[in-house]
């Protein structure tokens, strides 16, 4: 690590420290956000995203005019529910490990003929994207409460961890930045945003629990690709392609932490 | 004709609480697009409700309120089964009628 | 749909002119949007057109709402009257460009409750204001913002 790595990591771990004494008085206003959010829990715009996800996947579309209704999203054809809580995962067909959108752009191109490639260069908020999204919500909903419960039993499941892992603690881009600066110790939070130490049980559960989820201060459906693709964007890294392998490891080495955790998606943020 | 709106209405002891989450933009008419000019205002102005189709409430919207609304209220008496029916209409002269049946 | 719009007005023409010879309006007629409230600049302004002038300030009027909302786009506000008659209730806040956010018209049936979301656009005085037995009568609690709410 070179002197200005060393002089940015220390200063991190003082303002951590520093930080996590502040934060460990839990003061008034911490309350009073939790207070916050508990109320924004009863009626989440993201329910309006579920019913139109669930349309999509129950309508024919596509050159073989199909609905996604015989998609293996890893339960067996068609089986929507528990789904989510499972993923990513290895699926035989395509011998990858596969996360819920790199799925559903396989089962949209083999079920309903469908080119994947508008929908991963759309950007977040155009039309293809948006299909996406509300597919995100609604499979997710269908896994609400259930244990997160992904294994490493195949090698490229493990292999994907271990990469995931790997680019968790990867510091690059133009602040040496690496997930782990934000999110590799504990009781830190950016302004009044509480960051989850993903390396633990717990804190992977925070994560990968909670997204997709509807950000009321965009009025946004995010599915975790976009989250993902956003924490990218905030390191000033360059931007990662759509459901390729770098997304999917990090996925799965959050999930695979997480594991156990119930879900509670689709989920509702700032 | 707008999304349809997600309307849940139990009731306990005598009292329904209805709770009603609709899809709409809600644009204040205060932002600017990329190229500076105004995004015109676009908000659900009028809310009534009605239980088992008498009204029980009606309001009035400015754009203040949030981007797909969340409305929660009671109402004295009413049972399962009862129709609840939740109608909005907007500044454009839109309007939606969604309903749902007390449990 | 200009048809519709057409109708309307002149059934709302009709109705106002009825209100203006003191016929009690029905129940059914849904009210004219009330644009000089809604388009108020100043709570005075604002609280004028709603017919209120100064209204009493009152413990029976509460507003629930956490002191922090951490973005303005949606602020979740419980507005409760606890006087007897209560047939109206609004929500209004002082530092938003369009102060008036809503303004409920209750039946006898409805519990003068009401939840809704608001912007706020900055930390700024929430206003509960309800119309009891003709009188009316106000709350008014601060909430702080993190993040300003109108701006997208």
């Amino acid at each position: 690590m070179d002197r200005a790595s060393v002089g940015i990591m220390a200063f991190l771990m003082v303002s951590a420290t520093a930080v996590t004494v502040a934060y460990a008085q839990k003061d008034a206003a911490q309350d009073s956000i939790e207070a916050y959010r508990e109320a924004l829990q009863d009626g989440n715009p993201a329910e309006l995203y579920e019913a139109s996800g669930e349309d999509l996947w129950k309508t024919p579309a596509g050159p073989k005019a199909a609905s996604l209704e015989r998609c293996d999203l890893g339960l067996g054809p068609g089986v929507v529910k528990g789904a989510y809580a499972q993923l990513p995962r290895h699926f035989a067909d395509t011998d990858r490990v596969q996360d819920l959108e790199s799925r559903l752009l396989t089962c949209m191109q083999t079920l309903q003929g469908k080119d994947p490639k508008p929908y991963i260069e759309a950007s977040f908020t155009a039309p293809p994207k948006e299909e996406m999204n509300a597919l995100a919500a609604y499979i997710s909903g269908q896994s609400k409460d259930a244990p997160i419960a992904v294994t490493l039993a195949h090698p490229k499941e493990q292999a994907m961890y271990d990469l995931g892992k790997r680019m968790f603690n990867y510091q690059g881009g133009p602040y040496d930045f690496a997930c782990a600066t934000c999110h590799g110790q504990e009781g830190t939070r950016i302004r009044l945003q509480d960051l989850p130490y993903i390396p633990s049980a717990k804190g992977a559960a925070a994560g990968w629990s909670s997204w997709p989820a509807y950000r009321v201060s965009a009025g946004q459906m995010w599915s975790m690709q976009w989250r993902l693709n956003d924490c990218f964007r905030q390191q000033r890294f360059p931007e990662p392609v759509y459901t390729s392998d770098a997304t999917i490891a990090l996925s799965m080495y959050m999930a695979a932490t997480a594991n156990g955790a119930t879900m509670k998606t689709p989920g509702i943020k700032r | 004709m707008g999304s349809p709106m997600k309307i849940r209405a139990s009731v306990k002891d005598g009292v329904t609480e209805i709770k009603v989450l609709m899809g709409h933009e809600m644009e204040t008419g205060q932002r600017k697009d990329a190229n500076g000019a105004v995004i015109p205002a676009w908000f659900i102005n009028e809310v009534t409700a009605k239980l088992d189709g008498k009204t029980v409430m009606q309001a009035q919207w400015g754009p203040s309120i949030s981007k797909n609304p969340y409305l929660a209220f009671k109402v004295k008496g009413g049972k399962a089964g009862d129709k609840v029916s939740v109608t909005w209409v907007d500044n454009k002269g839109d309007t939606r009628t969604d309903e749902a049946a007390a449990t | 749909m200009t048809q519709r719009l057409m109708e309307r007005r002149q059934i709302l023409t009709f109705l106002g002119t009825l209100a203006a010879a003191g016929f009690v309006l029905p129940k059914m007629a849904f009210a004219n949007w009330d644009k000089v409230a809604f388009e108020a600049k100043t709570m005075d302004e604002a609280l004028k057109a709603l017919g209120a002038g100064t209204p009493a300030t009152s413990g029976d009027v509460q507003i629930v709402a956490s002191d922090i909302a951490e973005n303005g786009a949606v602020v979740p506000i419980q507005a409760i009257s606890k006087l007897p008659n209560t047939e109206r209730i609004a929500i209004l806040v002082d530092k938003n460009p369009s102060m008036l956010a809503a303004s409920f018209d209750l039946t006898p049936e409805t519990i003068p409750e009401v939840t809704a979301r608001i912007k706020m656009g900055q930390t700024s005085n929430v206003v509960v204001l309800v119309k009891a037995d003709g009188k009316f009568y106000a709350a008014s609690k601060e909430i702080k913002v993190t993040l300003g709410g109108c701006g997208g």
